[in-house]
């Protein structure tokens, strides 16, 4: 009986239309497409885009050249020389990420005591040469003097949530 | 508007024809451009996408209508490429294949009562006989590549459309009984009627086989097992490249174009309005009898982008075993009926 049935089912094409009527609705429904250069997808608090050095409001670099952030990183892409500064103090005199190395794991992050390696929400950037994904410590200062606002503003936002 | 009828009748026979000629290919191959265009957008928004809608005009958007053209153009200046060891006449002449009987058949497409390029009385034996023409350029084009994925691609197709020639023939017999013609216009005529009058009732298992069919015989989802994008890539014209790609590009859809049209004209009443003989034909007198058939056409051609974007492909056995052992026995059946019906004088369809 059951077979006959199924024929009958099958003969008369039940499933085909029903599934008919599944993509009909959702051709009526709005497509969830974001058109990307000019709409942009919402990004966490928490992304872990493009690094940045952070300074002390006062214009201090955070940076004490601990070098845990190089013994942290699984993918060994940071870099660090140390010197001590003509006041005494232990400063970075090289600083280098190589995004090529560079997995993006937030480990540096989480191993800085100062907070001073962050990575930031941007994702849009490109090398056009060799030897530019060299982030050398001048140009993580640079974002992260650029940036510093929205820096500062997520990571109240992240010891908010967790 | 006399002296142009002047003129037009000053013209020499042969001029006109292909005047008439153009008037018909030149709109279709538009449509078939933007057809491609249509098949993008619907299943786009079908899997809940947008499809193209960047490339416009003049530096406007227009939701993607510069597609087609864009493809178009990117395509013609691409080279064709023929495979070493390939039979290089039999190898450009494939494509062409493919498209002269998909374009060849609209000769006889009656678009409204008296639009009609050539009245030819055998028209619906015209028709069946161009559309088996479409398999020489599938299977020499698989052959002339010189390449076994192309030829097993090709045999796969060709065996496909053989297969759903005959279910489509026995479909179109029932036409030809309902209608007690084979020209298409006569055909139309003989549908007369508001729209319970068409042929679509009685025939209905002819008219959902004969569609079906069509969809089976141009090789689209979810009988496309020989192009098979998503898996095996393309079939018979893998070797395909450039221009000679796209006019087997071009063929497929003017093959959906006519199935489509010519499902409309054989069991949708053609250029007859829905409403004849009904209260409502008087509000709907002005709509142009060719409007009426280009709205039923592209309800066609949408089921064939629906069909797309809903049903997983078959597989081959499933294939053939539809085409044989479902489609075969339900149209011989229904022939007797049909027959029947005729003999009985069923009212409406044939009194």
């Amino acid at each position: 009986m059951k077979r006959v049935i199924d024929y009958i089912r099958s003969l008369f094409l039940f499933e085909l239309f029903r599934g008919l009527g599944l993509t009909g609705r959702y051709m009526l429904s709005r497509p969830f497409t974001l058109e990307y250069p000019e709409e942009k997808a919402p990004v966490s608090p928490r992304f872990r885009g493009l690094h940045a050095l952070r300074r002390y409001p006062n214009g201090e670099e955070r940076c004490i050249a601990c070098k845990l952030c190089e013994a942290v990183c699984p993918a060994l892409a940071i870099t660090i020389e140390a010197e001590p500064r003509e006041d005494g103090s232990r400063r970075t005199t090289r600083y280098d990420i190589d995004l090529f190395k560079c997995i993006y794991c937030g480990f540096c992050e989480e191993s800085c005591p100062v907070d001073s390696i962050v990575e930031t929400r941007i994702y849009e950037y490109h090398f056009e040469n060799r030897g530019e994904q060299i982030m050398t410590k001048e140009k993580l200062l640079a974002i992260g003097d650029q940036y510093e606002e929205q820096l500062a503003a997520d990571r109240v936002k992240r010891a908010a949530l967790y | 508007m006399d002296s142009l009828i002047a003129i037009w009748d000053s013209l020499p026979l042969v001029v006109q024809i292909l005047l008439k000629i153009m008037l018909i290919v030149a709109p279709l191959m538009v449509l078939v451009a933007y057809y491609t265009y249509a098949e993008r957008k619907v299943i786009g928004h079908m899997q809940v996408r947008m499809g193209p809608n960047r490339v416009g005009f003049f530096g406007y958007r227009m939701f993607g209508l510069g597609q087609p053209i864009a493809d178009a153009v990117k395509l013609m200046f691409k080279e064709i490429i023929i495979p070493s060891g390939a039979n290089k006449l039999l190898f450009l002449i494939a494509p062409m294949l493919a498209i002269a009987p998909a374009l060849a058949a609209w000769a006889v497409f009656p678009f409204d009562a008296e639009w009609v390029l050539a009245d030819v009385n055998a028209g619906l034996l015209y028709i069946l006989a161009l559309t088996s023409l479409g398999v020489y350029g599938v299977i020499i084009a698989g052959w002339a590549s010189n390449s076994k994925y192309s030829l097993l691609g090709a045999m796969r197709s060709a065996a496909q459309i053989v297969a759903y020639e005959i279910p489509m023939g026995f479909a179109l017999v029932g036409v030809l009984v309902a209608a007690g013609s084979l020209n298409l216009r006569e055909i139309v005529l003989a549908q007369q009627g508001s729209l319970l009058h068409w042929f679509w009732l009685p025939l209905l298992p002819l008219f959902v086989i004969y569609f079906v069919s069509g969809v089976a015989e141009t090789n689209r989802a979810p009988f496309d097992v020989a192009e098979g994008e998503s898996e095996i890539v393309a079939g018979f014209h893998v070797e395909y490249s450039g221009m000679t790609f796209a006019v087997f590009f071009l063929a497929e859809y003017a093959n959906m174009i006519l199935i489509s049209a010519l499902s409309s004209l054989l069991f949708l009443g053609g250029w007859l309005s829905p409403f004849q003989g009904t209260a409502l034909e008087g509000a709907f007198e002005w709509v142009p009898g060719f409007i009426w058939l280009l709205g039923k056409t592209f309800l066609f051609m949408f089921l064939f982008l629906w069909f797309r974007a809903t049903f997983p492909r078959y597989r081959y056995d499933q294939i053939m075993r539809l085409g044989w052992k479902v489609f075969m026995p339900i149209t011989i059946v229904w022939i007797v009926v049909i027959g029947a019906m005729k003999v009985g004088q069923l009212p409406w369809w044939f009194d």
